[in-house]
């Protein structure tokens, strides 16, 4: 404990030199950190002057309703990897997944953290918070709402991981059985970043949290509060098959010529145009690739409620119901409703014709 | 909490649902009171065929009569240019195309995007300048009323929000692109209300002056 505190107390500079690290592999490394955060290069001695002074900031890391994918996203990060991140950039304080037979331990190392660094932690939060219910996620006997306000009360930012924490994701999804919601619909008064996606790139993970490290602040966000470096363009902007959209050339299937040729999989259900997120610049397994790239549309899934956004494989101008069925129903109405009217319309001549009165010329006369 | 999102999905979901009934509805009472009121019987022996002369009309008639585009060119032309680029943005761009296949399970092939954005951008500015000769020219601005001028917008709206989701000049995406079904929207439920319905029921007049004269043995 008073060894991590003294680590804690060190400068980041101090103890990459410590751990032995050259000069030249730390400016290396601030050179891809700066790169990767679309940072211009005469912006890299700043970087390395800011990390080299930087304190390693603690970081409680809270997990409620997830899949862990998020937690398995980060740890497949690449640059900076997540060794790198945990021993050389923060101090990951509490990680409940990663803690979980440590038991009361973990929650006490919670709570050293939080009092230790009172105003100046980071809190990470991946897995949506229920509110029908409080039974429905707990940890340690601690309701997920709870921990989530005792947590957050002392910390310098919350950072939510993954579409979950980000707009509720999965758990939100239609008809929202747990009351699930988002981190920023209960936290009103710290600031919130949104790293959305399902999971999120493990490079944008990292990124947030070496831009905090790097600069002091959190980095400028959307609408959505995300990140506008790694969300602030749509993966139809950047994607490599773009071109194949604008010349009208779609695969059809997922074995057709089309889909061979690298074209554009729009009609096989991509929502790249409404995504926002760094998927085809980052990619993804240590830029090994990325989902359009390996032939299957984007999902969409760091927008908020793409679960319900309509089926996976329907075209982004398919509207999201059973438009077939319900033609035929409507057509139906629309045929009886027209064949009452015009019944209506005869039955009117028929009348008007039945009263209409012949008048001759002596009819006339007479009345005259 | 209310993002794009949801809109996107409402106008994607219960509002094309709303817009299509309506749609739908509307242009099938229209043309049926129409069709099923029917004429009275002509008794007259005929002196030529019904069918040959409704049906060539349908065609000749596409065709502007000579003396009205001497009187009037700019109208007939502008006229062309906009229906024609309207009708190649709605049924040959392929997300379009998706859509219609998902609601009568029929399709056919698109042309390239790029050539659609351009068509569309030209019949953008000719929908303009159609407004402003309506607006400058005497006799057109008083043959105008108030539903002209609804059609015209209800008719232009889509081509500037799908031209302005197309080039994604409105950010974030899912807003431009739900703006622009929402303008769809609004010509669906407004058209079988209004003057629209001429693209249905152009066919039913020409046949009817077609075979009226083929009939009567007379060029119509």
């Amino acid at each position: 404990m008073a060894d991590d505190r003294k680590k804690l107390s060190m400068t980041l500079g101090e103890s990459l030199r410590q751990q032995g690290v050259s000069r030249r592999g730390f400016l290396k490394y601030c050179a891809a950190t700066a790169s990767m955060m679309a940072l211009p290069p005469n912006m890299v001695p700043a970087v390395a002057q800011a990390l080299e002074k930087a304190r390693r900031p603690s970081v409680i890391w809270l997990s409620f309703q997830e899949c862990t994918g998020c937690t398995e996203s980060l740890t497949r990060s690449h640059s900076p990897s997540v060794e790198n991140l945990i021993f050389d950039h923060i101090s990951l304080d509490y990680h409940h997944t990663l803690q979980v037979a440590s038991g009361d331990a973990a929650e006490a190392a919670r709570e050293a953290a939080m009092h230790e660094n009172e105003g100046k932690y980071i809190v990470v939060v991946d897995g949506s918070i229920p509110l029908a219910n409080p039974g429905y996620s707990a940890i340690a006997g601690i309701s997920n709402l709870q921990m989530l306000e005792e947590t957050v009360a002392g910390a310098a930012a919350v950072v939510a991981v993954g579409s979950c924490a980000a707009f509720g994701g999965l758990p939100h999804a239609n008809p929202n059985p747990t009351g699930a919601v988002s981190v920023g619909e209960i936290i009103k008064d710290k600031p919130v970043v949104n790293v959305s996606g399902c999971p999120p790139i493990p490079t944008v993970i990292t990124g947030v949290l070496a831009h905090f490290l790097t600069f002091g602040s959190l980095p400028e966000l959307d609408a959505l509060g995300r990140p506008m470096v790694f969300f602030g363009q749509s993966i139809h902007d950047r994607c490599y098959r773009r071109p194949f959209y604008d010349k009208g050339l779609f695969a059809e299937t997922f074995d057709d010529e089309g889909a061979r040729k690298g074209w554009c999989l729009f009609r096989l259900g991509c929502k790249g145009p409404m995504t926002y997120n760094a998927c085809a610049t980052a990619k993804w397994n240590q830029g090994t690739s990325w989902p359009v790239e390996s032939g299957h549309g984007c999902l969409g899934c760091s927008e908020p409620d793409f679960w319900d956004a309509g089926g996976f494989y329907n075209a982004l101008s398919i509207p999201d119901s059973d438009l077939t069925r319900k033609t035929g129903y409507v057509v139906g109405a629309g045929v009886a409703l027209g064949a009452a009217a015009g019944a209506l319309n005869r039955s009117t001549r028929a009348k008007a014709a039945a009263k209409h009165e012949t008048v001759t010329i002596d009819d006339l006369d007479k009345k005259s | 909490m209310s993002t794009s999102i949801d809109f996107l999905l409402w106008v994607r979901g219960p509002g094309f649902d709303i817009a299509l009934f309506i749609f739908v509805v509307g242009v099938l009472i229209r043309l049926l009171e129409v069709l099923i009121l029917g004429r009275k019987p002509d008794y007259s022996e005929p002196r030529g065929a019904e069918l040959g002369a409704g049906l060539l009309t349908l065609v000749t008639r596409t065709a502007p009569e000579g003396g009205s585009f001497k009187r009037s060119p700019f109208t007939v032309v502008g006229g062309y240019i906009w229906h024609i680029g309207f009708l190649v943005s709605l049924f040959l761009f392929v997300p379009h195309i998706e859509l219609i296949d998902s609601v009568l399970g029929i399709r056919w092939p698109g042309i390239a995007s790029n050539l659609v954005d351009a068509i569309s951008a030209v019949t953008i500015v000719t929908l303009v300048a159609m407004l402003f000769s309506r607006l400058s020219h005497p006799v057109k601005r008083f043959l105008s009323g108030p539903e002209d001028y609804l059609t015209w917008l209800v008719t232009f709206l889509p081509m500037l929000t799908g031209y302005l989701a197309y080039h994604r000049m409105i950010d974030p995406y899912p807003l431009v692109l739900g703006l622009h079904i929402l303008s769809v929207e609004l010509l669906m439920v407004l058209f079988p209300f209004t003057k629209l319905m001429h693209a249905f029921t152009f066919i039913i007049a020409r046949w009817y002056n077609g075979a009226m004269a083929g009939r009567r043995g007379v060029q119509s």
